[in-house]
């Protein structure tokens, strides 16, 4: 399992109920289940990869999490998974409010824009960076909002979220392989992953 | 096929059973006012209810099938039931684990009570005398056969179409006997466009002067009207694309006839299909369950019936095709909806499929792939 799956694995209580959201081959929801007795739900895109989900026995719902989240109840869920995705997200803000309606809390990773390497590439080539966190040209990137560590701290400060656990850590793209990072994070980590929770 | 030992397997036998219930002055009282009994209905089951009796799994079958969902009626029976392909031993509903029960539907014509039985009253066949049913009632008459069986709780009910209707009525009405259930290709409520089509078919049999107010029974009866009804039935089961790759505008003959005779692939189809169902259906019984259909909507009233905290926690797996016209995948995305509101555990997929309506009856793998891991889960997670 990817090392940012990891970490969210850790932070979740066993028994909980769980909505992954873009769950892919369900390999977070499976964990979850077998380790952790989670009851979970996915949400996944792709016809291939949510009927994979369904015939490995996961709860699954194939279609655009945008749409999807919007008919749960309040409270729904202890735990709402975003994980790698909200760079791609076009209306964060409202998404983040939705999850936080619908899940007690909400935990979000994403990659850090901030990391040295992409501030290195900027300053001596003067081209958009492409990372092993963000392997895409300009014009063919889903990735459609940059956010670093200190702009998303930012974001929840300004709208009154409060941050419940964070961490910053270093990993590849796919890998389940990483470390934790804990001085200068907006500069050396390559992910961000934050517990968020709603100010009530 | 073979098996190891090179030999043909035996072919799965399957016996039509049939119960009645209801007899005067205890009839069933049904959703229209009237009362109705005695009532029989032709079910068919595979496989070995455990001891436990937790792993009966009820087949819902759609608007024109009957109790024979698979297997075979005797040796030398060529034709296997109508989803052989999805039910039996081995198969994604596996009769070597799940006791598999199928009935035929009220209102039906293959066993079961319907128009065309016999009226004890007169002696004579129903015709229109037969008090219009529901699927509701279609489903009370189903509680019966399953009581019967000492059964309190379905692992699963499966059903598309009218059969997917059916399964979810049964949500409606009875949650608690409810394990999970499979709705597939269906919807929650008729659409103007499917009662359309519905009503098309109904005048063309009521339009053929052989249907005689539905008094037909001692004659041939609408075979025109009923051939047409099932004409287009047809065409809304198929797709654009199907129809293109499997006819296009090829030609059954060699030349343009220049007559009313037929001359395209897609005609002759029809034709051929119209024909094929005069010999085993009655035209009252598309009558009374295409109605049945029609006054289908779980929404009737405002609320929706699929809203309900006593299917909290029952598994839901809802699917539909994107070629299906006749019940899109939006009507599919409504039923997820609805379901969501309880937090139901609820999967969904819409598999690509060009074959329209009709792909829920075609072997697809997805398909398959679907049906046995959702099965395989409750079983083991709430069966054992």
């Amino acid at each position: 399992m990817r090392f940012d799956l990891q970490v969210i694995a850790s932070w979740i209580e066993p028994g909980s109920r769980v909505l992954d959201l873009g769950c892919g081959n369900g390999d977070l929801l499976e964990y979850l289940k077998k380790h952790k007795q989670v009851i979970g739900t996915g949400i996944e895109f792709s016809e291939e990869k949510a009927a994979r989900c369904i015939e490995r026995g996961l709860t699954v719902l194939q279609g655009d999490f945008r749409q999807e989240v919007r008919d749960y109840p309040e409270g729904r869920f202890d735990v709402v998974v975003l994980s790698q995705t909200l760079q791609q997200i076009s209306d964060p803000k409202e998404l983040l409010i939705d999850l936080l309606w619908i899940g007690k809390r909400v935990i979000v990773s994403f990659p850090n824009f901030a990391h040295w390497s992409a501030r290195l590439q900027i300053l001596f080539t003067g081209m958009a960076p492409i990372t092993d966190q963000l392997p895409y040209e300009w014009y063919n990137t889903p990735n459609i909002r940059v956010i670093s560590i200190k702009d998303f701290k930012r974001f929840l400060r300004l709208f009154g979220v409060r941050t419940v656990r964070e961490m910053a850590i270093n990993t590849h793209h796919h890998d389940y392989k990483g470390t934790i990072v804990r001085s200068f994070k907006n500069l050396r980590a390559t992910y961000g992953i934050m517990m968020l929770e709603r100010v009530t | 096929m073979t098996n190891a030992a090179g030999a043909a397997p035996k072919p799965l036998l399957v016996e039509r059973k049939h119960l009645t219930f209801a007899a005067p002055p205890e009839e069933m009282v049904l959703d229209c006012g009237a009362r109705l009994g005695p009532i029989t209905l032709a079910y068919e089951t595979l496989g070995e209810l455990n001891p436990k009796r937790t792993n009966a799994i009820l087949i819902l079958h759609a608007f024109s099938g009957d109790s024979h969902v698979a297997g075979y009626l005797h040796e030398g029976d060529e034709r296997p039931g109508w989803w052989d392909n999805m039910v039996g031993p081995g198969k994604p509903v596996d009769t070597n684990r799940y006791f598999v029960i199928c009935a035929n539907i009220l209102g039906g014509c293959a066993g079961s009570t319907g128009p065309s039985s016999t009226n004890p009253a007169t002696g004579k066949p129903y015709g229109l005398s037969f008090p219009m049913v529901t699927i509701k009632d279609m489903v009370r008459a189903q509680k019966h056969l399953i009581d019967h069986l000492g059964i309190t709780k379905l692992m699963s009910l499966i059903g598309g179409s009218v059969g997917g209707m059916q399964v979810l009525r049964w949500c409606a009405d009875y949650p608690a006997m409810v394990g999970s259930a499979i709705p597939l290709a269906t919807t929650a409520r008729h659409s103007a466009q499917a009662i359309a089509f519905n009503e098309v078919a109904r005048q063309a049999i009521m339009a053929d002067p052989e249907w005689n107010n539905g008094d037909y029974y001692a004659g041939a009866g609408p075979t025109h009207g009923l051939a047409v009804a099932r004409m287009i039935g047809h065409v809304t089961y198929l797709s654009d694309e199907s129809m293109r790759e499997k006819f296009g505008r090829r030609l059954h003959r060699s030349a343009l006839s220049f007559d009313f005779t037929g001359d395209f692939q897609v005609e002759s189809y029809l034709h051929h299909q119209g024909k094929k169902f005069v010999n085993r259906f009655d035209a009252n019984s598309l009558l009374y369950i295409t109605k049945a259909a029609d006054y289908f909507d779980l929404e009737r009233g405002g609320g929706n019936l699929l809203v309900n905290e006593a299917l909290a926690d029952v598994p839901f797996l809802v699917v539909s095709f994107t070629s299906d016209w006749l019940y899109p995948t939006y009507q599919s995305r409504d039923i997820v909806s609805a379901l969501k509101k309880n937090g139901s555990d609820v999967s969904f997929c819409e598999i690509e499929a060009q074959w329209g309506h009709d792909a829920f009856l075609m072997p697809n793998k997805r398909l398959d792939g679907l049906i046995s891991g959702f099965l395989d889960r409750v079983y083991h997670e709430h069966c054992l």
